[in-house]
């Protein structure tokens, strides 16, 4: 059949749906492809290196996340070359940025045996907090420029286009258009930015404060879907509960409705319902 | 109601995705960016698709900022608009002949009361270019598919009934329902607006949106109930406003409303409630209505602490479930509604919102496969649902394009007519009403938490209205209807056009904007026209100047 395509992962045979990509071919095989930059519902930004892989006849390796998969590719994914390639990808991040909360950068740098301390020593991407504001805080020295944001902020969901990646080289920095501040920017404080961060760099303003007193308790937090009290869309909000309030909102990447994204009201307006004693 | 009267059931015949995948989207009355936030992503999806989105407004907004065209339109004109395309459309022999044939019914009489509604004569009522007009009915003429959307900008007027009869016409002529890519979508304004009609909470009408005078629903209710049920219709709320003036209603329990703040001419409101024999409120917040109480029942949180479904605009039915306890003696909605009826001496069961659901599909033919196992699974499921092995329902109503279309959809004759409330040398500003993005209605739930936008009510004031009256951007000025008076801050906007102003209800503590609106309301939906009060302004001096 000429819509399936057969590639070989590793010397394993594998048949996948025309439209699908080298990533999703060594997924069918049951092999996990690590990743900082992919999300699942937005456009492959080809930012971070970390799932490339050897293609048969290319001189260079491949973002499998977004190389469109074609009928008789050989990939081959545990080479010391790709190896290699992640695990400098995990070493150089971690030389620049602060990973306290970036899970997948630990996970990739656990997976590929890195040094995070190789290259420490130079140029970070230390920088003040931004507090500016009572919904979300960012941490921008935690940023490994993944264009999650930009892109959830952009086209791929929010259409606001507040934000975008300014400055080249080591200077590239996430900006909110002319160097302005959060506040004077179009930003409407969605938060799907937050919703996609994958480093922690933008995270809720309470879960920021929780973590800071030592109270952001991972084990005591309840997790339940329900459906947003706001207007008519239906949103699925996931409310994450401690101690009986709710400290943070997201919603299911999977579900039809928000694909994981929500507006200001749902994700940042829950505090009436745990207004007591007035 | 329009919805109703033409297919049979009151709800948007498309699902979100159909802006996906859709070539042409018109939303008319509708602030999508602001209102309806994630619904607009799917719009936005369908424009990166290719489709090309036209938006009907007066005012410039988030949305008409993303359309290929912001159609500028005359407060309460847009039966005008569509009734000028629909002639356009069928002069120049655009429309779906095959369909219109086959599906609709009362084509005649609908051509011969466009016939007269010329482009030109449209715009002077709309104020919109008359080529602007023909180009724009030719375009969604051509179009293959088209998404056709609603908001309040439509329902929030005297004649919203005709507004939407006469979006349903323009479907209808172009075969825009019932298929992949093509309906007709109100965007619901609240959570379960959909969900409660459709649970019977409408005068007339039992859970399924069956009616009450169907002596076969009746009975079938009366057998599952043992109770008679009226036969007679019970009052909408303008006509409950209307028996509390005549005195002929005393007593009044509201549940999770605000009428005080949320309802048009609140001054009013206010009196007819205070002067009832007993009005018990049941919410989560001593809100002004609760102030006026005798009786107030603290409720649960419903989204974050009770168990239950919402239905949303797509017609989608998904679980709400508790997420943490509730504070002090409050109590679930069901256990506060079947605890009264017991204590009036009624046996009724205390049953859990499953059971209760459960009750409920068994007496309807919509919901009937919709379990709570199928919707945590599917997350949601979107009725109709005939049984549990059906998938639900993406698009409604596509016996229209079969070879049996079942009852044939009706054109309405609606004819344009002004707002009620005319401008006049006395009060020569139109104020319109509406939504800001980060906030909701009375503001009850939205007031709450801390928005960086949020500088409680302001109005929009365009800045030739401004200077010619000699109002500082940011001035607060007094604001009269014959209704009432507020003060508001006014900032300069070129989202209105002169001559209009615009307000939100959304800090009626502060503003209570509904002091100066208008309750005229349409006769057949009940709905106050929110989006039209003529006012006049002045600065504060003046008006003190003239009280001394």
């Amino acid at each position: 059949m000429h819509d399936q395509l057969r590639l070989t992962i590793d010397g394993v045979n594998v048949t996948v749906p025309q439209g699908s990509t080298v990533k999703d071919a060594i997924e069918a095989t049951n092999q996990s492809v690590p990743t900082l930059c992919w999300h699942e519902n937005l456009e492959p930004a080809n930012a971070c290196r970390a799932c490339v892989v050897e293609l048969k006849g290319s001189r260079v390796l491949v973002a499998s996340c977004s190389r469109a998969a074609e009928d008789g590719m050989e990939i081959q994914t545990t080479t010391e070359r790709v190896l290699n390639s992640r695990k400098l990808v995990a070493e150089l991040l971690m030389s620049t940025s602060n990973a306290d909360l970036a899970f997948d950068l630990q996970h990739l740098a656990e997976i590929t045996g890195a040094n995070p301390g190789r290259f420490s020593g130079g140029a970070t991407w230390e920088r003040p907090l931004q507090d500016d504001n009572s919904l979300y805080v960012r941490d921008m020295a935690k940023c490994i420029l993944c264009y999650r944001c930009v892109q959830a902020c952009g086209e791929d969901a929010q259409n606001t286009f507040a934000i975008s990646v300014a400055g080249r080289g080591f200077e590239a920095h996430i900006d909110a258009g002319f160097g302005r501040e959060l506040p004077e920017s179009d930003c409407v404080y969605c938060g799907n930015c937050v919703a996609v961060c994958p480093t922690g760099a933008l995270i809720g303003k309470t879960e920021w404060n929780l973590r800071q007193e030592g109270r952001w308790n991972e084990e005591g937090l309840t997790r339940t879907d329900t459906i947003c009290s706001y207007c008519g869309v239906g949103c699925a909000l996931t409310l994450h509960v401690l101690d009986n309030r709710i400290v943070k909102v997201t919603s299911p990447a999977d579900h039809p409705v928000t694909h994981g994204m929500l507006c200001v009201k749902g994700r940042y307006g829950y505090e009436f319902a745990q207004v007591e004693g007035e | 109601m329009g919805l109703t009267a033409v297919f049979g059931s009151g709800a948007g015949t498309s699902s979100y995705e159909d802006f996906h995948r859709t070539a042409f989207i018109l939303l008319v009355g509708s602030n999508a960016a602001e209102a309806h936030p994630i619904i607009f992503h799917h719009i936005m999806k369908g424009v990166k698709n290719g489709a090309e989105m036209v938006v009907v407004d007066p005012r410039q907004t988030l949305t008409t900022k993303k359309a290929h065209e912001h159609v500028r339109i005359a407060v309460g004109s847009d039966i005008a608009l569509v009734n000028a395309m629909a002639h356009v459309i069928i002069r120049d022999g655009l429309y779906h002949k095959e369909f219109v044939e086959h599906a609709t019914e009362g084509f005649e009489a609908f051509a011969e009361s466009v016939s007269t509604w010329t482009a030109e004569r449209a715009s002077l009522v709309t104020g919109i270019a008359a080529d602007r007009i023909e180009s724009l009915a030719r375009r969604y003429a051509a179009a293959p598919t088209c998404m056709i959307a609603w908001t309040l900008g439509i329902t929030e007027h005297h004649n919203a009934v005709d507004n939407v009869r006469g979006l349903i016409n323009l479907a209808l002529l172009c075969g825009n329902v019932g298929r992949s890519g093509s309906g007709l979508n109100p965007l619901r304004g609240q959570n379960n607006v959909q969900g409660g009609g459709d649970m019977g909470a409408l005068p007339g009408r039992l859970p399924g949106f069956q009616d009450i005078t169907d002596p076969d629903v009746r009975h079938k209710f009366e057998a599952a109930w043992g109770t008679l049920i009226s036969k007679v219709p019970g009052y909408d709320q303008t006509q409950m406003f209307h028996a509390m003036e005549e005195n002929r209603l005393k007593g009044l329990f509201v549940i999770g409303e605000n009428p005080v703040q949320s309802d048009a001419n609140s001054r009013l409101v206010r009196r007819l409630l205070s002067d009832l024999d007993a009005l018990v409120v049941q919410d989560i917040f001593m809100t002004p209505t609760a102030e006026l109480a005798d009786v107030v029942f603290p409720a649960f949180v419903s989204f974050a602490e009770s168990e239950g479904t919402y239905t949303n605009s797509e017609r989608r039915v998904q679980r709400v479930k508790a997420a943490r306890k509730a504070p002090g003696e409050a109590r679930d909605d069901l256990w506060i509604l079947a605890s009264l009826a017991r204590s009036m001496g009624h046996d009724w069961p205390i049953l859990g919102a499953q059971a209760l659901f459960d009750e409920m599909r068994r007496l309807t033919i919509n919901f009937r496969g919709i379990t709570y196992e199928r919707m945590e699974k599917l997350r949601g499921m979107q009725w109709p649902v005939y049984d549990e092995n059906h998938p639900g329902s993406s698009v409604l109503h596509e016996r229209l394009w079969q070879s049996d279309p079942g009852p044939k959809a009706p054109f309405a004759v609606v004819d344009w007519e002004p707002p009620v409330e005319g401008l006049s040398s006395e009060y020569p500003f139109l104020l319109t009403t509406g939504r800001r993005l980060a906030f909701f209605n009375t503001g009850v739930q939205s007031n709450v938490y801390d928005h960086p936008h949020k500088i409680g009510e302001w109005m929009e004031l365009h800045p030739k209205d401004a200077m010619d009256l000699g109002i500082q951007d940011g001035e607060i000025i007094a604001v009269e209807s014959k209704r009432g008076r507020v003060q508001v801050p006014a900032y300069y906007s070129e989202a209105v056009s002169p001559g209009t102003v615009f307000m939100s209800l959304h800090f009626p503590d502060e503003v209570t904007t509904n002091d100066l609106t208008i309750d005229a309301t349409d006769p057949q939906s009940g709905t106050a026209e929110f989006k039209a009060a003529a006012v006049r302004l002045s600065r504060l001096d003046e008006a003190a100047g003239k009280e001394a």
